[in-house]
């Protein structure tokens, strides 16, 4: 089955010209359209822009050119910038906005000959974990339609594991590639902060925010990466690092890695959870690599640490939104301050505003010291757990999430209830380190995720773990029934 | 701590956000809710701990030398503006 091959599987029949990129876009494309109403993973659909992509890498292909995302399709969070394509980030903020510059990760991907069918659905303007508050409506997850992907980037996770695409891309501010990846059966891979540009990129909190790659193993996440990350001067907090050939490092010996088991991940983990994770810990020890004992002892202010930087950052972020430029505009406003107020209060959705309203607490006289700077001192300490913890070992390992993926309709009427989804990723945002979510089996016939987290710009070694583990194991061969 | 449906009105003026009569008492029950939650944090000891505005240390601020570099794409952004005239973007008067 064309939508069950690798990336790698994927570039060797299109440089054998056994099939072209045309007939893998068309392939993909009828996969959409068929599959996708019953998950609502896409909201827009770019055919033509995909037919066209294709011919023109077909052309490349047909030159000689070689690469290994040259001609394959894929789908972008549409919170990513698309040229000449409508950029909703999930909001009626922006279901008019058709973007009119490419996202820096949007130019690399094309550039290497990539080819977008579409942009994905999305916890609106990224703020979510179940992919429940987008304005498109929920989006299902396909290994149960009464269940949710996860979120933010829910639609991403629903497409790369219902195979509408060859992968996905999404982003991660408190876990929305790890989260998601680790509830669809996916590798899910959040690079460190300043890995991959943010130029272009719909921003929610900008010292948290990480665009990355969901797929379907970590030896295509390598190849995606690859590319995606690098240098921008775009972007002013983009890292000037050389970008390793993760795909070339993935086998590199697991003998001797160091794996620290957090003791705060595995307080009060249910126990079909543990035993999945410890499983997987032996599976690593029987590879060659050692587990140590470790604590962060800080690692549970994680979440309302988050709870008061992320929601600063996005109030002083989304006040662009503002009715003026572009995106939503209220009918016959009465004055200014009715245009503002009401263009946003109409546009955006209630945990936006939730959010916007926490961060302009938290900001506000009085508060500041409190709560902001309170929080900001809290993440320094989180973060300096994070580096005492790594000069003992190379890597973190623990769930990706508490439980399986849950009922639609389940959480979403208690906001911290919601928020406590994102117990195991939120620490590596805030210390902007790198973390990848690998498929470690099933709890309730549904999927769960093993969380490795590294040191900044660790990825080659996290891959290369992930890479590991999964030729031990299968589960991230797997496709959901229904979508085979 | 508990908002007052005053603390949530000041907020979302502050915000620039109407919120209706009848979404009013949802948002004070949540974010006194939230605010509940994130109040642990006061117990923390942070003596002698500096704050973190960004995750990497020693990132610095780039700058570039000051020459134009762009050109003028206006009609292609305002393509996406609600009102636009003369390439000024329209909004109700504010100067009387």
């Amino acid at each position: 089955m064309l939508h069950t091959l690798s990336i790698g599987e994927l570039a060797d029949r299109l440089a054998d010209r056994e099939i072209s990129s045309v007939e893998l876009a068309r392939h993909f494309l009828a996969r959409i359209e068929r599959l996708n109403p019953s998950l609502n993973a896409v909201i827009t659909v770019t055919a033509d822009e995909a037919l066209s992509s294709a011919a023109a890498a077909d052309a490349r292909l047909g030159a000689g050119e070689r690469g290994r995302l040259l001609g394959i399709p894929l789908i972008h969070k549409d919170i990513f910038c698309t040229d000449g394509v409508r950029t909703s980030c999930g909001s009626r903020m922006l279901d008019n906005f058709v973007a009119p510059y490419d996202a820096t990760v949007v130019t690399r991907l094309k550039a290497a000959g990539a080819v977008m069918l579409g942009k994905s659905n999305m916890d609106e303007f990224a703020m979510g974990s179940s992919n429940e508050t987008s304005y498109y409506g929920p989006v299902r997850n396909p290994w149960d339609t009464t269940k949710v992907p996860g979120g933010s980037s829910g639609g991403s996770a629903a497409a790369s594991a219902a195979r509408l695409a060859a992968y996905s891309t999404g982003t991660d501010t408190g876990g929305s590639i790890r989260q998601p990846a680790a509830l669809t059966g996916l590798t899910g891979v959040k690079p460190t902060y300043g890995r991959v540009s943010r130029y272009g990129m719909i921003a929610f909190a900008s010292s948290l925010d990480q665009a990355g790659v969901l797929s379907r193993s970590a030896a295509d996440a390598a190849e995606v990466l690859k590319v995606m990350a690098g240098f921008d001067p775009k972007d002013s907090t983009s890292v000037d690092a050389p970008v390793p050939d993760y795909p070339a490092l993935l086998d590199a010996p697991l003998k001797g890695l160091k794996i620290g088991l957090l003791r705060e991940f595995f307080d009060g983990l249910e126990s079909r959870n543990a035993t999945l994770i410890q499983d997987a810990l032996k599976l690593f020890t029987s590879l060659g690599a050692e587990t140590v004992e470790v604590s962060l002892p800080h690692l549970p202010l994680s979440v309302p640490t988050y709870y008061v930087v992320a929601p600063a950052e996005c109030s002083s972020n989304l006040s662009r939104f503002d009715g003026v430029r572009y995106g939503y505009r209220c009918a016959a406003p009465s004055d200014l301050t009715d245009l503002y107020e009401r263009s946003r209060g109409e546009g955006f959705g209630a945990e936006v505003k939730r959010r916007i309203m926490t961060g302009t607490y938290v900001l506000s006289a009085g508060y500041f010291d409190a709560y902001y700077l309170k929080a900001q001192k809290v993440r320094r300490l989180i973060t300096d757990d994070f580096r005492a913890a790594f000069e003992k070992v190379d890597l973190v390992a623990g769930p990706t999430t508490p439980t399986p993926a849950f009922a639609v309709g389940a959480k979403i009427d208690d906001p911290v209830t919601m928020y406590l989804n994102d117990i195991y990723t939120i620490g590596a945002n805030l210390a902007g380190l790198p973390g990848l979510s690998t498929p470690c089996g099933y709890v309730d016939g549904l999927p769960m995720g093993l969380q490795l987290v590294g040191p900044h710009f660790s990825e080659a070694k996290l891959l290369s773990a992930a890479h590991h583990y999964q030729r031990a194991t299968e589960w991230h061969l797997h496709t959901p029934d229904g979508y085979q | 701590m508990s908002l007052t449906r005053q603390d949530v009105e000041k907020i979302a003026h502050l915000a620039r956000l109407s919120i209706t009569d009848r979404e009013s008492p949802s948002y004070v029950t949540s974010l006194s809710s939230i605010v509940e939650f994130v109040d642990q944090l006061s117990s923390v000891d942070t003596g002698n701990v500096s704050p973190m505005a960004h995750p990497l240390d020693g990132q610095r601020q780039r700058l570039r030398p000051d020459a134009v570099a762009e050109t003028d794409h206006h009609e292609k952004y305002q393509a996406n503006a609600p009102r636009v005239q003369a390439g000024l973007y329209i909004v109700p008067r504010v100067i009387e």
